[in-house]
């Protein structure tokens, strides 16, 4: 396992994420019943689950981009949603769409969204950030030229371009072929070992597997399992998955 | 192990953003939001060129169908300007909010830590001034295929009280309009109801100033687009944060 964690910044208690009898309907569908949650400071959490498990509905709620219908959810601390501007600073956050535009170039974007965040010295961060998703080369490229896997290096260029604390990962490998996937994996560690919390949904038990600290398994808007590194064997991690899903 | 108290500080206020006031953040997303709409528009010239195409085959259109003299000219004049910039307007606006549908821009938006009515104001101020660019090309045009001098300070003031109501209108119901499958298709059965006093008071307001009406007579007009603008644009700073919630 290539797994860095003596790198990585101790979890030191400090709940991050936290939420308590989570509930989210759609009309009368319930697509989360309850979820009690919580992610410490520092830690890699994934959320796996089969499609329609509620993993994307959860992680909007916590990106502050859906209300939660009730239950409790802080963020850093702040109580969602009525102190989102607040959690809104402390979060970058990745989907399987890239939230960029794509007439504009990779500078563009990045200085749009820097400014959207206030970022001080923009040049050089944008410059600093370019360097660590290595698109330095071609940021003034179109984006709209890019692959799905440039899209997607530089869609973590803009969610780390203002240095948050928290850090969601919708699907962040939806699309992407074996290399893009793996210079993803590096760059997922590189942002972990930065001491961020990070907390990330997908279908790849393998990849989840070699990354995170704890994995949580997400069934019909429940969590049925969680499993942390170091209590079980995360090789065994796939049999678990499917007992619960297919129970 | 790192302190958690310095690190929940440095979470809360990463270094690398300024400190600042609360309203030089807003100003400052106002004026991003416009910088990447010229910005984008620049590139693709696609929202413009739109417009443009559209507008000038109204009036073409128009004129052909219209076979008027010059004083028929004279009273058809207003209706025929704001047919064509309202039609033009919401082409505008559907393509404006398709951009931030493309690649999930609006949750791109969505998620900087500004108060919402900011982005609103942005896109806003962006989408009048295409609205405004396309009726400083139309005008000249007009005036060339009717033989009609629209000139007039007091018709601009008109036109660019009209344009402001409009796009204060339409943006707040295209960014409703974006999220429903038949976008295409809502955003003028929605808008049309709303903007018809404006679009009345407006076409009103011209034609007094084209036929050289006393003011006494343009005034009310005027005051009820003024009106219209305020409430709307008070109203849509007042619910932009419940229109974009999910």
């Amino acid at each position: 396992m290539t797994h860095s964690s003596d790198r990585r910044l101790t979890p030191c208690g400090v709940k991050m994420i936290e939420t308590q009898r989570l509930v989210k309907t759609f009309g009368l569908k319930p697509v989360l019943r309850g979820i009690d949650f919580s992610v410490e400071y520092g830690e890699f959490v994934a959320l796996v689950g089969p499609n329609g498990a509620g993993k994307t509905t959860f992680l909007r709620i916590l990106a502050t981009l859906s209300r939660p219908s009730m239950g409790e959810v802080r963020v850093a601390g702040h109580l969602l949603p009525a102190q989102a501007t607040a959690v809104r600073r402390c979060l970058g956050v990745v989907t399987h769409q890239p939230l960029l535009y794509g007439d504009m170039t990779v500078d563009e974007n990045l200085r749009f969204y820097g400014r959207m965040y206030g970022v001080r010295n923009l040049q050089q961060r944008i410059e600093d950030v370019l360097e660590m998703v290595g698109l330095m080369a071609l940021r003034r490229d179109r984006v709209r030229q890019f692959s799905r896997g440039m899209q997607q290096r530089l869609s973590i260029g803009r969610a780390i371009l203002h240095d948050p604390g928290i850090l969601l990962f919708d699907e962040p490998y939806t699309g992407l072929d074996q290399e893009a996937a793996a210079m993803l994996d590096t760059l997922l560690r590189d942002v972990a070992d930065r001491g961020r919390t990070v907390v990330m949904t997908s279908h790849d038990l393998t990849r989840v597997t070699d990354l995170a600290d704890r994995v949580d398994i997400l069934h019909k808007g429940e969590i049925a399992a969680s499993v942390r590194r170091g209590e079980v064997d995360l090789a065994e991690l796939p049999a678990l998955y499917f007992s619960v899903t297919h129970a | 192990m790192p302190d958690a108290t310095q690190s929940m500080e440095a979470i809360e206020q990463p270094a690398v953003i300024k400190r600042g006031s609360r309203f030089s953040g807003y100003l400052r997303a106002i004026s991003a939001m416009v910088w990447k709409d010229l910005t984008a528009e620049l590139r693709s010239r696609e929202l413009l060129s739109a417009m443009l195409v559209f507008a000038l085959l109204v009036i073409l259109i128009f004129n052909f169908a219209l076979e008027l003299d010059i004083r028929t000219r004279e009273t058809v004049t207003s209706g025929v300007l704001w047919v064509t910039f309202a039609f033009a307007g919401t082409l505008g606006l559907n393509r404006s909010m398709a951009v931030e549908r493309d690649r999930g821009c609006l949750d791109g938006l969505l998620l900087v830590p500004v108060d919402r009515s900011a982005l609103y104001f942005g896109k806003v101020l962006g989408n009048l001034i295409f609205m405004l660019i396309v009726e400083a090309i139309i005008l000249p045009v007009y005036s060339l295929l009717y033989d009609v001098n629209l000139f007039h300070p007091g018709l601009m003031a008109v036109i660019l009280l009209g344009s402001v109501g409009y796009v204060a209108v339409g943006t707040l119901l295209s960014t409703m309009a974006v999220q429903a499958r038949t976008r295409d298709v809502l955003l003028p059965i929605l808008l049309f109801p709303v903007v018809l006093p404006l679009l009345v008071a407006a076409l009103k307001a011209s034609n007094g100033f084209l036929q050289g009406f006393n003011m006494e007579e343009i005034w009310p007009w005027v005051y009820l687009l003024i009106a219209y603008d305020v409430i709307f644009i008070a109203v849509a700073f007042m619910v932009f944060d419940f229109v974009v919630e999910e």
